[in-house]
């Protein structure tokens, strides 16, 4: 029996309908629950979102200082549009005259040395090719020449250097894949692109050591932080306090003072080489300025990060589980495996993957003990930034390791379930 | 033009609120690079310069290992923070070529030789960029463990030599400089350096020396380290910054010695940020005269073993402030020192560091 009045919608109070009603208060809880996080969302936006865009642009713009490429030689890139560099022969006469052109406009900008620097990424040479043509060349009368070619190459005769122009043509766009390609050990010739010989691909190298080390330091980590932890959660709360204010202490002292401390005692002439020598042997040991140094100092700074979260999984597990399983005959050893273990892999994963993606991007320490073969890909990319200036493959290197970790983080998501790992 | 009109309105500015008080600005940030070094250019500089102007406020900052990069970034958030910035020659021609430094005319801008020479006259060869006001005469050389060797060593091919001269070796991190040493132990004239470093084989040969001492290199990154490691007996034989081999030599007497062959001369000197309101811009240029005059720079010599960039400061060069040991017989320049010599080559390594760098960690990594 179809009854369209008691079908109709439910009323609030004041005679709205109750869903209407209801919308409303939760849109208005919302806008409520939003101003009151809008400050850390700000927060994240300004310093987090938009700097990792930017980074991101970075590695993709082509640009020399702050104009593109494009903008500061536009009649080279339209002169340019129908020269082959495969066909031999050096470029028409009209371009030649368009570099002269262009290339006066940015020796009045003071663009012309960046734009040297922007091509000398990917051909050596051309920076100084560039340095030193700027005076003469903004010299020229245009209005008078009429051999560009032979006035150009009188300037400077690498004007005449097919693969120069090659090189200016393949960077002439708004945007380049150049950085990328010299992050993944690749470069451009004039057949196209090639990667570099194996012994020359640092970047393949230094992320792969990079990944491998934090790895090993993860384990080395797991490995020492486990029995501490277990203690620190079995012992009674006073002795268990005292304990834990030795994991805090070295949490809370600056990392350069403990990597320094490494240093001192590390060296050949150092303590521990010291003690090893008054025991007896002759050898002196090389702990540090290589791998191992890296691996010992990085192990100790990290090692917090995996105590802390797998205490506070341990102080959740019930001692009277273990006595239970014994209790019905377990031995020890299966008692640990089967009823504890499996309950401290929350705090297993979150202490791994905390002291992972720290070890990736460490710094400081690589800096300073690793040596010739310690080093990190972080310390390649502050090189880039800071030394050479290119911030363009700086950009590039730090997006790839930004998609690896991510990379690894899903991988990790999909094998022990993102929803297993627990700080507490 | 948006720049100009930029300038004049904080010109007009500057001028209105300069009406009542003095014209320069009453702060100056100056940069340099930390340590011994810029303490002796406080002492030198900084401090007689405060004494003369009552009240001017000097803020230190130890960037200049960055500043190339550091005064792009300003420049491109177009806030200058620096006023006076203390960089190596090479970086003040990047600079100046990028419009990122202030253009200098030397005979209007800097002080003239008390015997009335004109500045540009006085500094010479070392104006090396229109931006660069040299300050010092520095080198990159070695010095060695007198105690660990047995003989002291007295060509930089001494230090390949492993057999000889045992122990470790602290080279810098960079390619710059151990290339050239290399080819030079391997037998090619200083003035084919370069051009065999421009040919595949030639970076081959400098890496194939190098390759006989690798396995006991310490490679360092900061001047600092090396005197470190030479007190520490961790390396015997290390190069670094003549300077701080000085003072690890005269001020704390380690029982270390010089080796001053093929030594690599480097300039070091003030730039001025481009682009800075009137008012800084004016006392800069005022602190820059001063501290660039002939007496200054002599001053600095009591301080730390560089040489003054002036001819006619050489001459005033003293004694050590505290030590009162003549400073002249330590200098870089000084011709017992400066029998071998070569001068860090600006431009040909401005066009293949990048390229060299790469080939270097790559070595380093193998």
């Amino acid at each position: 029996m179809a009854d369209t009045s008691t079908n109709g919608p439910m009323m609030a109070a004041d005679g709205t309908p109750l869903k209407q009603s209801l919308a409303r208060a939760l849109r208005r809880q919302k806008r409520r629950a939003l101003l009151l996080t809008a400050p850390l969302l700000l927060f994240v936006l300004v310093s987090f979102i938009m700097p990792i865009g930017s980074m991101l642009m970075r590695s993709i713009q082509n640009t020399a200082g702050t104009d593109y490429i494009p903008d500061i030689i536009p009649n080279v890139v339209v002169a340019l549009e129908d020269w082959d560099p495969q066909s031999g022969d050096l470029p028409s006469e009209a371009a030649f005259k368009a570099m002269a052109i262009d290339f006066k406009a940015a020796f009045k900008n003071k663009q012309h040395t960046q734009l040297g620097r922007r091509f000398n990424y990917e051909t050596p040479g051309m920076s100084s090719l560039f340095r030193k043509s700027g005076r003469a060349i903004s010299r020229l009368k245009i209005e008078e020449i009429t051999d560009f070619k032979a006035e150009m190459l009188d300037v400077d005769k690498d004007w005449g250097k097919i693969e120069y122009w090659a090189t200016i043509k393949a960077n002439s766009g708004y945007y380049t894949g150049s950085y990328y390609m010299a992050a993944f050990d690749a470069e451009r010739t004039i057949e196209g692109v090639q990667m570099k010989d194996p012994d020359q691909r640092i970047y393949q190298k230094l992320m792969i050591r990079t990944l491998w080390l934090s790895a090993l330091i993860t384990f080395c980590t797991l490995v020492i932080g486990y029995p501490v932890a277990w203690l620190l959660a079995d012992l009674p709360l006073r002795t268990s306090n005292l304990l834990m204010i030795l994991v805090l202490l070295p949490f809370w002292t600056s990392l350069l003072v403990r990597t320094s401390a490494w240093k001192i005692l590390l060296q050949e002439q150092g303590v521990i080489n010291d003690i090893w020598i008054a025991l007896g042997f002759t050898e002196r040991l090389s702990l540090i300025n290589n791998q191992l140094g890296v691996v010992i100092a990085m192990t100790h700074i990290l090692l917090p990060f995996m105590i802390l979260p797998l205490y506070s999984v341990m102080k959740t597990i019930p001692p009277s589980y273990l006595r239970a399983a014994k209790s019905l005959g377990a031995t020890n050893t299966t008692a640990f495996l089967r009823v504890y273990f499996p309950q401290t892999t929350p705090g297993i994963g979150a202490g791994a993957l905390l002291v992972f993606i720290l070890a990736v991007g460490y710094f400081i320490t690589p800096e300073l003990v690793g040596g010739a073969d310690g080093t990190f890909i972080s310390n390649r990319i502050y090189f880039q930034f800071s030394t050479l200036g290119n911030w363009g493959l700086a950009a590039a290197l730090g997006t790839i390791m930004l998609v690896i970790v991510l990379l690894l983080y899903y991988v990790y998501d999909k094998l022990v379930g993102i929803d297993n790992v627990k700080l507490g | 033009m948006k720049l100009t009109k930029l300038m004049l309105t904080t010109t007009a500015l500057t001028i209105a609120a300069g009406a009542v008080s003095a014209e320069m600005a009453g702060s100056m940030t100056v940069v340099s690079w930390g340590g011994a070094y810029q303490n002796s250019q406080v002492k030198a500089y900084v401090e007689p310069y405060q004494a003369m102007n009552d009240g001017l406020e000097v803020i230190t900052d130890e960037s200049s290992a960055e500043a190339v990069t550091k005064l792009r970034a300003m420049a491109e958030a177009g806030n200058i923070t620096w006023d006076v910035v203390d960089v190596v020659a090479a970086d003040a021609m990047r600079l100046c070529d990028e419009g990122l430094a202030l253009e200098i005319d030397p005979d209007t801008m800097l002080a003239d030789a008390p015997d009335g020479t004109k500045a540009s006259e006085d500094f010479g060869d070392l104006i090396v960029s229109d931006c660069f006001i040299p300050q010092i005469v520095y080198s990159t050389t070695f010095g060695y463990r007198t105690d660990l060797l047995p003989e002291a060593p007295t060509s930089v091919c001494d230090i390949f030599d492993t057999e000889k001269f045992p122990g470790k070796r602290a080279l810098e991190k960079r390619p710059i400089g151990n290339m050239e040493w290399a080819l030079i132990c391997d037998g090619v004239a200083i003035d084919d350096v370069y051009t065999t470093l421009e040919t595949p084989e030639g970076v081959a040969r400098a890496f194939a020396k190098l390759d006989t001492i690798k396995d006991s290199v310490v490679w360092w990154s900061a001047g600092a380290e090396t005197p470190q490691l030479l007190a520490d007996g961790e390396v015997s034989i290390g190069s670094t910054y003549n300077g701080r081999l000085f003072s690890a030599i005269a001020e704390q007497g380690q029982p270390i010695g010089m080796l001053w062959d093929w030594q690599m001369f480097d300039l070091d000197g003030w730039i001025i940020p481009a682009n800075l309101p009137a008012d800084r811009e004016a006392r800069a240029l005022d602190f820059v005269k001063f501290a660039t005059d002939t007496q200054r720079l002599a001053d600095q010599a009591k301080y730390i073993s560089y040489g003054p960039a002036r001819a006619s400061s050489a001459p005033l060069v003293g004694q050590h402030a505290e030590l009162g040991i003549e400073m002249a017989p330590h200098m870089p320049t000084d011709p017992n020192n400066a029998q071998n010599t070569f001068l860090f080559n600006y431009d040909w390594w401005a066009s293949y560091r990048d390229d060299l760098d790469a080939q270097y960690q790559a070595w380093l990594l193998q």
